[in-house]
């Protein structure tokens, strides 16, 4: 009665063949991971240190520490953060929960978009001339921070509007039936649910903020400066242009000193990102709906 | 609260879906509306708490007076609603605990005493039918309960809004039938302290508890009466014997 046939046997081998055939695809994908981390553990995991991580580099940053570039990238995460966060999460309410579908929002969504595309160096240069120049804040922290937050506010409000959009419209008119306002709405029963999605959102931003070097490098990060930033208004090291600076600037650098910047970057961005993992985990524990 | 529905249109777009229904609701009887599918139940039901600003394309024309005055004049939208409680036919537990559920309306209007959140809850989860299910797991969630469960806890919400009018859109269609027969009984028992607007597709169920009935057809409101003549015969339109003695629909 359940007898294969011919057809049926064929279709069950292309279906092995593509069973197979995405899994390798998918490994492949996570092979460059492991082999960017093997080779920086393997050729900078001996220099990392207590000593390493907390004192400052010495010898024209041939020798010694990184501890004002692990400073200066903390600073200017957590600036930009303060300033993308509600920013960001503000602009996709507002297109989620109160603008209607019409030219105003759509050219707004494509300029999001648009902002999306442009290029860190881009960025950059806009940020020297807008924060730097035009608003007269220098190079500084609030400068480069504030750069970095433009670049990734469209990843913020992306990831916001769609975790808000995955929140059942039937729970919205339920309230507006009771005579909720919006706000009131929004604020009960949409954002606490929406909040793990935000959360992917900022994830995403803060690996990708400690990582990036050009829009800092013009508008607020330093070469090498001895002492650390006191207010958002000085210079800073940062972790990122200091593994460019050891790595192609300065001569006589040891083999395992740019490796270990690399490993401790990529080791922050990872730390963190598996804290946010965690953390998104233990508010999706509960099922909602 | 008693309703003056004067010449009420109801579209979508191109589409119209009621045409020019007048009718009159009294205080503090059971209303009855009756009628197929696709009859402009549900959309009559929405113009009258002006549900239809959330839908762009949904338009209203004609008059809606409640206690005499007219609902489009009504700047304070959310007052209006918060005095009617309504209850659709898929029931919409919210992600909140099953106490946050029945306490949220309370609380919108600003009642924050902890004891009285407690009393409303209680009493409104009771009325529902539903309290003795869930007394000893008020704070788990009140979207994850049973679908009929989902249902009564709408209706529990509906109750908290403490509405002058309630409306009920096919409430009983995800409720087991003895759950329906109570929570039909607490209705008979609202009735003395507000008006109740009942939609249903289920005939017998306006004749159990309406005392006056509309019967809707393909947009039309084709006649209002008192329910009990409504199913002795004495109709003044044919299709509505027809349709209450199972022809059609």
């Amino acid at each position: 009665m359940f007898a294969a046939t011919e057809l049926n046997q064929s279709d069950r081998k292309r279906q092995g063949l593509y069973r197979v055939l995405f899994m390798l695809m998918t490994g492949l994908l996570i092979l460059p991971v492991l082999l960017i981390l093997a080779t920086l553990i393997h050729k900078g995991g001996s220099i990392i240190s207590a000593e390493f991580l907390f004192s400052e580099p010495t010898n024209g940053m041939t020798a010694g520490g990184i501890f004002p570039a692990l400073y200066g990238t903390i600073w200017l995460v957590t600036v930009a953060l303060l300033i993308s966060v509600p920013l960001g999460v503000a602009a996709a309410i507002y297109l989620s929960e109160y603008a209607g579908d019409n030219w105003f929002t759509r050219v707004i969504n494509l300029a999001i978009i648009n902002l999306a595309g442009v290029p860190s160096i881009v960025h950059a240069l806009f940020g020297v001339g807008a924060f730097v120049l035009f608003f007269g804040f220098g190079t500084s922290i609030l400068a480069a921070s504030l750069t970095l937050a433009i670049m990734t506010l469209p990843v913020v409000i992306v990831a916001t509007r769609e975790s808000l959009q995955a929140v059942p419209h039937a729970f919205r008119e339920a309230c507006w039936n009771m005579g909720a306002t919006r706000w009131q709405t929004i604020r009960r029963v949409v954002l606490p649910n929406a909040v793990s999605g935000i959360l992917t959102g900022v994830i995403l931003e803060v690996s990708r903020t400690t990582g990036e070097t050009a829009p800092i490098m013009f508008t607020g990060a330093a070469f090498f400066l001895p002492f650390l930033p006191e207010s958002v208004f000085d210079q800073t090291m940062a972790l990122s242009l200091h593994l460019y600076v050891v790595a192609t600037q300065v001569p006589g650098v040891p083999d395992e000193l740019p490796y270990g910047v690399a490993l401790v970057l990529i080791a922050m961005v990872l730390l963190m990102n598996s804290l946010s993992i965690a953390f998104r985990m233990w508010l999706r524990g509960r099922k909602k709906w | 609260m008693k309703l003056e529905v004067n010449g009420v249109s109801i579209s979508y777009g191109a589409q119209t879906i009621l045409s020019d229904v007048n009718l009159s609701i009294r205080e503090h009887e059971i209303f009855g509306i009756i009628g197929p599918a696709n009859a402009g139940k549900t959309s009559f039901i929405k113009a009258l708490n002006r549900m239809d600003m959330f839908t762009s394309s949904m338009r209203v024309d004609g008059q809606v007076l409640i206690d005499g005055r007219d609902i489009r004049s009504v700047r304070n939208v959310y007052a209006l609603r918060s005095q009617i409680g309504v209850v659709f036919p898929l029931p919409v537990g919210l992600p909140l605990s099953v106490y946050d559920n029945v306490a949220l309306a309370p609380r919108l209007s600003g009642t924050k005493n902890k004891k009285k959140l407690d009393e409303i809850v209680e009493r409104c989860l009771t009325r529902a039918a539903l309290w003795d299910e869930v007394k000893d797991r008020l704070d788990s969630l009140g979207s994850l309960l049973s679908g009929g469960q989902q249902q009564r806890l709408t209706i529990a919400r509906a109750l908290s809004q403490e509405p002058q009018l309630l409306m009920l859109d096919e409430f009983s269609i995800a409720v087991d039938p003895v759950t329906t027969m109570r929570i039909e009984d607490v209705l008979k028992e609202l009735k003395s302290e507000m008006t109740i607007v009942l939609v249903t597709n289920l005939v017998q169920q306006a004749r159990r508890l309406a005392d006056r009935t509309a019967f809707f057809l393909e947009g039309e409101c084709v006649e209002v009466g008192i329910t009990e003549d409504l199913f002795t015969g004495e109709v003044k339109d044919s299709r509505t014997r027809d349709y209450v003695e199972g022809r059609f629909g």
